[in-house]
């Protein structure tokens, strides 16, 4: 019988050894990964717009501690530790391995972590522990544009051990999500001998990842903080500012925004309901997701598809008595009395509403949508952070696909004043006034391949194609534009901007929420601020400057403000002087110069013209 | 108990006559394999005397002085108290299931001050005792006859019940078998055995029934140890993982890893040979192998030379008991039948177990010094 046991030995030990040693490895080595720094995302200049932080925490180790409310004690005379955290700890203390250390206390403060280390000799089982958070210098000024980094979820593990790590967080939104793939770097490897409760005996081997890598975008940060502090003054706003030429976004702004580090250590609930049910959405990036009617912003498209269809020219005269009639039906000129007979550079700038319903009519839907398509609208542009939408252009084609009905002719009208089944986000409005000026089929863009900006000079131009409308047909489009803001009687004239040197051109646009009703038109409009904020107007504006050789497009879409020209404009108006003086396009400004004027000047309600764009 | 041999009284050079006339190759024996067990909890405790190591060697040291007692005490005299002793350890048992404390989830032990004392491993020497007087008393004709075995089953069943309800299934085992072994020795027939087997088998579902769950699922793991591997399977699978990666020559002495980072369940008592066999390979479980090889070897020949048919199923039945706890406890932690429990003889940390084995080597060479005395019915000796 001792040979059995002998026999059973042999076999153990022998035959089977291999099996065992595997084995025997497995329980006791244990690969620990190492999260590797995320990459930091600059603007155009190398000013971080999320970084990492060193995170100091306070930990005690039960083990080494011994009596945990005297050392507790010892640590409150230094340090702030409230009753919670206490509570906290003793609880946690107890459900762990001693050995396991508990938090005391996150986000010490420099001299907190000092006080605290000089003491630990007198603190057995206390330690402060390095730890990297994502940090975002700006706050919700760029939130929307670099989005924010949370845990892992369920759905986005990809079987990549990383991901499973409890402090690994993963890009969630904008260009943290976007570029996450960069960022992210490789994780590094730790051996570790570990014993049968999962105590770390010794390191065995160490590989370390590689770091993550920095992204460049183009975006201005002190341009992106001027025109978020310009915004703040409405509701509910959202702001795109372009390099025309370049296509680089320099500032985008989707107004009220969120602080992205919330989202670091997750949400709480309370603040996610009160994110989400805020009707101004402050989660949503208004500048590429908000979808609006462009109203008369979308003037400029149909002009521009009239003159190359040639079913207008610079001196078709069309006279505007305040009405059109199509068959049974009546449209309206915002103007009561009309505007009289005009030519396609006046009802530009005086916004006339019959002229562009006369042109749409001679256009007909398709050879508009053309147009609009030719000039971003109707699908997304591509931008390279995620969640923009397309908007809507409708066609004949597209109405029969969706609704089985004809196309009415009436549609063609209020479309070629941007309303009706019209939608555009401002990303798409600011984009198509960069295609007007530059004739190119420019895409916005953050990224860039550049990398930080220099005094040498920066990337090298994208080469867009042309987008194939005669240069004629622009200038006369952009003079239009020019005179909305630069002659007595244009929409915007109150909105122009003194310096000759920095004049912008533009485009007002008012979107209707709802319909005018007879009732309305009979009895004159209500007061603005007689109707609920929910029913207003959106009021829009897209220009670009300087007007002699354009380089920067703003659009602005203020939600439920009334008349484009009377509070986008002046928004618009401020950031293209602003950008200007900075001249982010072609300058690298002097070392930690922040928009010069911070505090912007908002001119007194009753100097605008009360003017309809 | 007397200490002094019979003879210390008559003549002094009898006396070292008899002590010289001891086995001492025996005695370097048991020191050989203490000292194993020695190195073995010294590096149970991470290469440690305390806690384990030096308590263990203080007494193996003390131990020999029962051990000497008994060999010295004579076969005789034994033969007079072995139903004494039976009975003495009987009512300790019955003592530790009244006021017992509970250890290790079973009540198990009697506080001594000492040692914790257990008294159902002494019971599997003291049955063996009276079982051999009772036999030695008996003549052949009866012994072939069902009513002369009632009472030896009931001396074995007794004890072995009791201890099954401490609960403490391995001690309960060796008794059984002991009980079983001494009786088959002594020449039952095995139509009895048949019959017993028959009444056993009749009765596992009363057992199984009384088992305690943890014991239940021990069996269950034991059938199929790697179904749960962080469950109930744990301790086969880890002491199984911990031989097999020892190898042919170990992972050295204090560098076995399974049992420094703890993957080893009980590494100072049970499971202790796991804890030699990953250091020193499949050489040094061998090796200590053939060491209680060569201990039972001795204690065979001892009982197979010895004259009285008291001494003679003494000693058989002590070397049977010794084997049977070498045999469980290594067949248990090389996962060759489930875990019950039992302490591997002289390395295991405890002191009844040390204890108990020392005695009956004691008896084993009581047996061999009074291998030609000769014992009537009553046990009075008479020398050729």
């Amino acid at each position: 019988m001792l040979g059995t046991l002998a026999a059973r030995l042999f076999q153990l030990q022998i035959v089977d050894s291999d099996r065992y040693v595997v084995l025997s490895d497995e329980n006791r080595i244990n690969l620990r990964l190492l999260t590797p720094p995320r990459g930091r995302i600059l603007d155009r200049f190398g000013i971080p717009l999320a970084d990492n932080r060193q995170d100091y925490h306070l930990v005690i180790t039960a083990e080494q501690a011994g009596n945990i409310p005297a050392t507790l004690d010892a640590l409150a005379a230094l340090i702030e530790i409230e009753e919670a955290d206490r509570a906290r700890v003793m609880r946690e203390v107890r459900r762990k391995h001693s050995f396991v250390p508990v938090v005391v206390r996150d986000n010490l403060s420099w001299d907190e972590m000092a006080r605290v280390e000089v003491a630990v000799p007198e603190l057995p089982g206390i330690s402060v522990e390095q730890g990297l958070t994502r940090n975002y210098p700006f706050r919700e000024t760029a939130a929307h544009v670099i989005g924010y980094v949370a845990a892992v979820s369920e759905d986005e593990q990809t079987g990549d051990p990383l991901l499973e790590l409890p402090d690994f967080r993963i890009g969630k939104a904008g260009i943290e999500k976007a570029q996450d793939g960069t960022l992210r770097g490789t994780a590094g490897t730790r051996q570790v001998e570990i014993n049968a409760v999962g105590r770390v005996v010794r390191e065995l081997a160490r590989i370390d990842g590689d770091p993550g890598q920095d992204v460049v975008i183009g975006l201005d940060a002190a341009m992106q903080e001027f025109v978020t502090r310009r915004c703040a003054n409405e509701p509910s706003v959202s702001s795109v500012l372009l390099d025309a030429i370049s296509g680089e976004v320099l500032a985008l702004v989707s107004s009220p925004a969120f602080d992205p580090a919330l989202f670091t250590d997750g949400l709480k609930p309370a603040v996610w309901r009160q994110l989400s049910s805020d009707s101004r959405h402050p989660l949503a990036n208004k500048a590429i997701a908000g979808i609006y009617p462009p109203g008369s912003t979308f003037k400029p498209v149909a002009a521009l598809a009239a003159l190359t269809a040639g079913v207008l020219t610079p001196e078709t005269a069309i006279t505007c008595t305040g009405q059109l009639a199509l068959g049974n039906a009546v449209f309206h000129c915002w103007r009561k009395g009309g505007h009289g007979t005009l030519r396609l550079r006046d009802a530009i700038k005086k916004s006339c509403d019959v002229f562009f319903y006369e042109t749409a009519r001679r256009l007909g839907i398709d050879r508009l949508a053309a147009m609009a398509n030719r000039l971003g609208y109707g699908a997304p542009l591509g931008i390279d952070i995620p969640g923009e939408k397309g908007g809507l252009i409708p066609t004949q084609a597209w109405k029969l696909d969706t609704t089985g009905a004809a196309w009415q002719a009436g549609e063609t009208l209020i479309a070629g004043i941007g309303q009706g089944s019209v939608l555009a986000t401002p990303l798409q409005i600011a984009t198509m006034v960069a295609r007007l000026v530059s004739g190119r089929a420019v895409v916005p863009h953050f990224l860039r391949s550049a990398g930080i900006m220099t005094e040498e000079g920066g990337a090298a131009q994208p080469d867009f194609p042309e987008i194939g409308v005669d240069l004629d047909a622009r200038a006369l489009v952009l003079d239009g534009m020019n005179a909305v803001v630069n002659e007595p009687g244009g929409t915007a004239y109150a909105a122009r901007i003194a310096e000759p040197e920095f004049a912008m051109g533009g485009k007002s646009g008012t979107s209707q929420v709802r319909r005018i009703s007879q009732y309305e038109r009979d009895h004159g409009l209500r007061k603005i601020d007689e109707i609920p904020w929910k029913d207003r107007d959106h009021a829009l504006f897209v220009a670009f400057a300087p007007v002699s050789t354009p380089r920067y497009v703003c659009a602005t879409v203020v939600e439920h403000a009334g008349f484009g020209s009377e509070v986008a404009a002046p928004i618009c108006r401020d950031v293209l002087r602003e950008v200007q003086l900075r001249d982010p396009a072609r300058r690298v400004p002097a070392k930690n110069t922040v928009a010069r004027s911070l505090s912007p000047t908002v001119p007194p309600l009753d100097a605008l013209t009360t003017d309809r764009g | 108990m007397a200490v002094l041999p019979p003879e210390f009284g008559r003549s002094k050079s009898a006396f070292v006559e008899r002590i010289l006339g001891l086995r001492w190759n025996v005695v370097l024996l048991l020191s050989l394999v203490a000292g194993i067990g020695v190195a073995a909890l010294y590096s149970a405790a991470d290469g440690n005397m305390q806690p384990w190591a030096t308590k263990q060697m203080t007494r193996f040291a003390i131990a020999l002085a029962p051990m000497l007692g008994a060999a010295l005490l004579g076969l005789r005299r034994w033969f007079r108290i072995a139903y004494w002793t039976y009975i003495v350890t009987l009512v300790l048992i019955v003592a530790v299931d009244m006021r017992g404390f509970v250890g290790m989830g079973a009540q198990r032990w009697i506080d001594l001050g000492i040692i914790q004392l257990q008294p159902s491993e002494l019971m599997s020497i003291t049955l063996v005792l009276s079982l051999g007087r009772y036999f030695h008393s008996l003549s052949d004709e009866n012994i072939s006859k069902l009513r002369y075995f009632i009472l030896p089953s009931l001396m074995t069943l007794i004890p072995t019940v009791l201890v099954l309800k401490q609960p403490d299934l391995g001690t309960a085992m060796v008794i059984l078998m002991s009980g079983i072994v001494v009786m088959f020795i002594a020449g039952v027939r095995l139509r009895l055995f048949a019959i017993c087997i028959s009444v056993v088998g009749m009765c596992l579902p009363i057992v199984w029934k009384a088992l305690r769950d943890y014991q239940k699922l021990r069996i269950y793991t034991f059938l199929d140890p790697d179904s749960d591997p962080l469950g109930a399977g744990y301790h086969i699978l880890q002491s199984k993982i911990a031989l097999g990666s020892g190898g042919l020559f170990g992972k050295g002495f204090l560098l076995g890893t399974q049992s420094h980072l703890s993957f080893l369940p009980e590494k100072q008592t049970d499971f202790i040979f796991t804890t030699l066999a990953e250091e020193f390979g499949l050489i040094g479980g061998f090796m200590l192998l053939a060491l209680y090889a060569a201990l039972i070897a001795y204690g065979f020949v001892i009982g197979l030379r010895c004259r009285s048919h008291f001494g003679r199923l003494l000693c058989l039945g002590i070397v049977t008991n010794f084997f049977l706890y070498v045999f469980i406890n290594i067949a248990m932690v090389t996962g060759l039948i489930p875990v019950v429990g039992i302490p591997l003889p002289l390395i295991s940390y405890g002191g009844t177990a040390m204890l108990t084995v020392m005695i009956g080597m004691g008896l084993m060479m009581s047996v061999y010094l009074d291998q030609d005395v000769r014992l009537n019915r009553v046990g009075e000796a008479h020398t050729d």
